[in-house]
């Protein structure tokens, strides 16, 4: 069981009040360990300098909790990728951050076009993107593999013109357990 | 090798990280594809990429990467070069195409992101 690290806060626990609530989380039907801690980060639609600022903050939060560093780099890469997605083709959007003592929940959620079609969005090199994303290093269709690929569980909910959520789920290490 | 070593086989310009000239890099990469970067292991490596943007600096951060080369004497604007200075990540310009930058590491004993050479 993890311990709270000093540099926690009361306000590490409440949403940032100018961003509107992640969507709700399904929850399985055993209970739920209840969260320790909850932070949203809004994404603004087309922003390329600031994207993947939300990540960064993600990373230094985990950091400062003293996580696994493999953990927290694979955080921030799923993290990132989403951003960059949101940025790309999404819209505004939300990345959010739930953390439990048994596991991570990172939630990204746009208010974009959505995916047609989520299977062939998942193949490595499946790109929509424009010349102006290649420009930035990205829309090489890596994102959501990298996404599947770093983290334990991946789940994507979209619909034709009605958004994407993508909720990853990582199960943090006991203290001295290896993966 | 020391990153020092590696400034002098490609004959470039240290823009910042002269706090880091000691560290020691064994692996490289080269992408202007930050996904690329991303999906590799390549926590203390070197990055040779002809892209000078901000997230060049960002993919560093998330990934890990220990050093930035920047191609074909590619000068990034000065906010890449402050945000790196935050972070402590060194940012290096060669003068040398991608190509030939690369083989002057790989002469250098340097390997892949996999650890192949």
């Amino acid at each position: 069981m993890r311990v709270t690290s000093p540099g926690w806060t009361e306000n590490d626990n409440l949403p940032l009040k100018d961003v509107p609530p992640a969507r709700v989380t399904a929850r399985s039907e055993n209970v739920s360990p209840m969260p320790r801690l909850t932070k949203s980060y809004h994404i603004k639609a087309r922003d390329f300098i600031r994207a993947g600022e939300a990540s960064i903050n993600i990373q230094n939060l985990l950091k400062s909790m003293d996580f696994d560093p493999r953990l927290i780099r694979r955080v921030a890469i799923c993290g990132y990728e989403g951003e960059m997605n949101v940025v790309m083709h999404g819209g505004d959007g939300t990345l959010s951050i739930e953390l439990d003592d048994e596991k991570l929940t990172l939630e990204i959620s746009d208010d974009g076009p959505g995916i047609e079609d989520i299977e062939l969005a998942m193949q490595a090199g499946y790109s929509t993107a424009n010349d102006d994303h290649r420009e930035m290093g990205f829309g090489a269709g890596m994102g959501l593999p990298n996404m599947k690929k770093n983290s334990d569980h991946i789940h994507i909910e979209s619909l034709k013109n009605n958004g994407t959520v993508v909720r990853m789920l990582f199960m943090i290490p006991e203290k001295g357990e290896t993966d | 090798m020391k990153l020092s070593e590696i400034v002098d086989a490609l004959d470039a310009t240290l823009l910042t990280g002269e706090d880091k000239l000691e560290k020691s890099i064994t692996r490289c990469g080269a992408s202007d594809l930050m996904s690329d970067v991303l999906a590799a292991v390549s926590e203390d490596c070197v990055l040779l990429t002809g892209l000078t943007t901000v997230q060049v600096i960002r993919t560093a951060m998330v990934a890990g990467v220990g050093a930035v080369v920047f191609v074909r004497k590619k000068q990034p604007p000065p906010e890449v070069v402050d945000m790196a200075r935050e972070q402590g990540i060194p940012l290096i310009s060669s003068p040398y195409s991608m190509f030939v930058s690369c083989g002057r590491l790989h002469a250098c004993y340097l390997t892949g992101l996999d650890g192949k050479r």
